[in-house]
């Protein structure tokens, strides 16, 4: 079963995020869906991880440095086993590990407690720094916002990584080109965006952030250079999948969402047969 | 004492394969021996303290023990949310040293006078706020930090400070020292304040005025329960700092006395840099002069507070 270009399993995690947002009434959907296949992807195909161990030295680290995401982050690693999947229902609550931003020291599988944009990236450089010093050959994946751009410490850090010639870090922009009030281009441009990171010292790449294999081929070529970063550019749409709300900024964060803006959504998504997998 | 302090990261970097040196932009030739001895571990990183803040977090988080030194307003105002959230909140090993605190750099003026510092990061769950008094202390210190959990702020002076502390009053994070005991006053310092503290004890004691003098070494944790000791045996206490009197040492201690509950009436007075931004270009001293952290103006000070004349 697919749906505008969208395979089962996206589904079923688009699903479950609106599952949440019924029950919690509240969360940054538009960016949950613009990330949702990166991180899967990551998931799947990319990282090396232990969810029995989520500690275990020789994983990869994956800090979602645009906390705001998180929702994604918290079906998959639901789905990985990292929690058990009754913790989606608490989403935000006191009973719950789940808040509105990732807590490290609450969720497995959470690197660092992230929601301040402009940390990730440079904490993700002290990681690879580390690793380099002992030698441990596993890899270091930070996934930016665009609007996280805006940030300066973005630009010290990107200065930083490409001077350690870090090539087992990959940054990830979620380039869907809006942020909360508005598109980047009327907010704050960013273009040249590629460009730009080329220029501080990236190797980058561009690619389709909602195709699976070109998401998969893309990681498999890394590292793209063997003296600097790679940056990862994923061209996305904000609320990807649910036309109602893409690329509108009234869903960059819902709160108070009513049975009536999301029952359409969820009956829009229904179709496939194993809908309500959090029932 | 920043001599000291650089030289003792040297020395524990030597004997821990855990301890790494961050810098900024700092003076040329800075732990040369470092850079030229273990070079895998001595960081230069460039004017960029709310990236390297996050940096050290992510090298302590996989095991490693940052020290990073730059100019202490750089050190706690540029980098603020960067140590609540990766340094406070993650529970991060990391060392932050700020150099020239106080009115050290008293002639570069407004944007180089560390005197809000501690008032910065004492709001941070978790943090820990040291100020030594001289080179000696500092070493001490220096000891410490290797095993000891979460962040640490590192408060240095000028450097060539009078030796005050004492090696058989022995060191320890989070305990105030008692240098000296007496009925009338109780004197409290942090950092190079302790000198002037101990000055005004002599000061008084000439006058049969007797001092209590303790070294706040740690701002935070505040070591209450021997601050409380002492303020239940005098009736007048001077809070003694090189610093604002706003959000440091005097409002710790004002805390502390004001949740004590004692029976008998306290006099308390805060000496330090008034809640003004200080326009005044002039060394460290000429600074402390004009604003009264002295030790003949304390002195005065205390006798005005007991109600008998100085000179």
């Amino acid at each position: 079963m697919s749906r505008n270009g969208l395979d089962s399993t996206s589904l079923k995690y688009r699903l479950q995020i609106l599952e949440i947002l019924r029950k919690a009434r509240r969360g940054h959907i538009g960016s949950a869906l613009s990330v949702l296949e990166i991180i899967r992807v990551l998931f799947d195909n990319v990282l090396k991880y232990d969810p029995k161990n989520p500690t275990w030295e020789m994983r990869d680290r994956f800090i979602l440095s645009k906390g705001h995401g998180c929702l994604a982050l918290y079906v998959i690693l639901a789905e990985k086993g990292f929690f058990p999947k009754e913790e989606l229902l608490k989403f935000c609550t006191p009973e719950g590990i789940l808040g509105g931003h990732p807590e490290h020291v609450k969720i497995p599988g959470v690197e660092a407690s992230t929601g301040s944009l402009g940390h990730g990236l440079s904490i993700g450089i002290g990681m690879a720094l580390a690793a380099k010093m002992d030698r441990k050959d596993h890899r270091i994946f930070i996934l930016l916002g665009d609007g996280e751009c805006n940030e300066g410490s973005v630009w010290e850090a990107a200065l930083s990584a490409s001077k350690h010639k870090l090539n087992r870090l990959t940054a990830i922009v979620d380039y869907n080109k809006m942020q909360c009030y508005s598109s980047t281009s009327e907010v704050l441009e960013l273009e040249p965006f590629a460009e730009k990171w080329r220029s501080f010292g990236f190797e980058v790449r561009e690619v389709d952030g909602h195709n699976i294999a070109a998401l998969q081929q893309a990681f498999s070529e890394m590292p793209f250079h063997e003296k600097k970063p790679n940056l990862l550019i994923c061209q996305t749409i904000k609320g990807r999948g649910l036309p109602e709300i893409e690329n509108n900024p009234a869903w960059h964060h819902k709160s108070l969402a009513k049975d009536e803006d999301l029952t359409p959504l969820i009956r829009y998504l229904s179709t496939i047969e194993d809908r309500m997998i959090l029932d | 004492m920043r001599k000291t302090c650089l030289d003792q990261i040297y020395e524990l970097a030597k004997r821990d394969s855990r301890v790494v040196f961050i810098g900024s932009d700092i003076g040329s030739g800075t732990l040369e021996h470092f850079k030229r001895e273990i070079p895998n571990r001595f960081f230069m990183e460039g004017v960029s303290e709310a990236h390297l803040v996050s940096m050290m977090a992510g090298l302590a988080m996989e095991g490693k023990i940052p020290y990073m030194n730059t100019i202490a307003t750089f050190m706690t105002r540029r980098p603020f949310e960067q140590i609540v959230l990766d340094a406070g909140l993650h529970k991060t090993k990391v060392r932050l040293i700020g150099s020239g605190s106080g009115a050290v750099y008293g002639p570069l003026g407004p944007t180089h006078l560390a005197l809000d510092d501690i008032a910065i990061l004492r709001v941070i769950p978790g943090m820990t706020i040291v100020a030594p008094c001289d080179a000696d202390e500092m070493k001490r210190l220096m000891l410490q930090t290797l095993d000891y959990d979460g962040p640490i702020y590192i408060r240095l002076a000028k450097g060539g400070d009078p030796i005050v502390s004492r090696p058989d009053f022995p060191f320890k994070i989070g305990q105030a020292i008692v240098l000296r005991e007496g009925d009338d006053v109780l004197l409290v310092s942090t950092g190079i304040t302790t000198q002037i503290a101990l000055e005004t004890a002599a000061i008084l004691e000439r006058e049969k005025i007797f001092s209590t003098v303790i070294h706040i070494h740690t701002l935070k944790p505040l070591d209450r329960k021997r601050l409380r000791t002492h303020m239940e045996k005098v009736h007048a206490i001077v809070s003694i700092e090189e610093h604002f009197i706003t959000g440091g040492l005097g409002s710790a201690v004002a805390e502390v006395l004001a949740e004590s509950d004692f029976d008998a009436v306290k006099r308390f007075v805060r000496v330090g840099f008034p809640d003004e931004f200080i326009h005044t270009y002039g060394s460290q001293s000429e600074l402390m002069k004009k604003y009264g952290i002295t030790s003949q103006n304390i002195a005065n000070v205390v006798a005005k507070m007991l109600n008998s004349k100085l000179v």
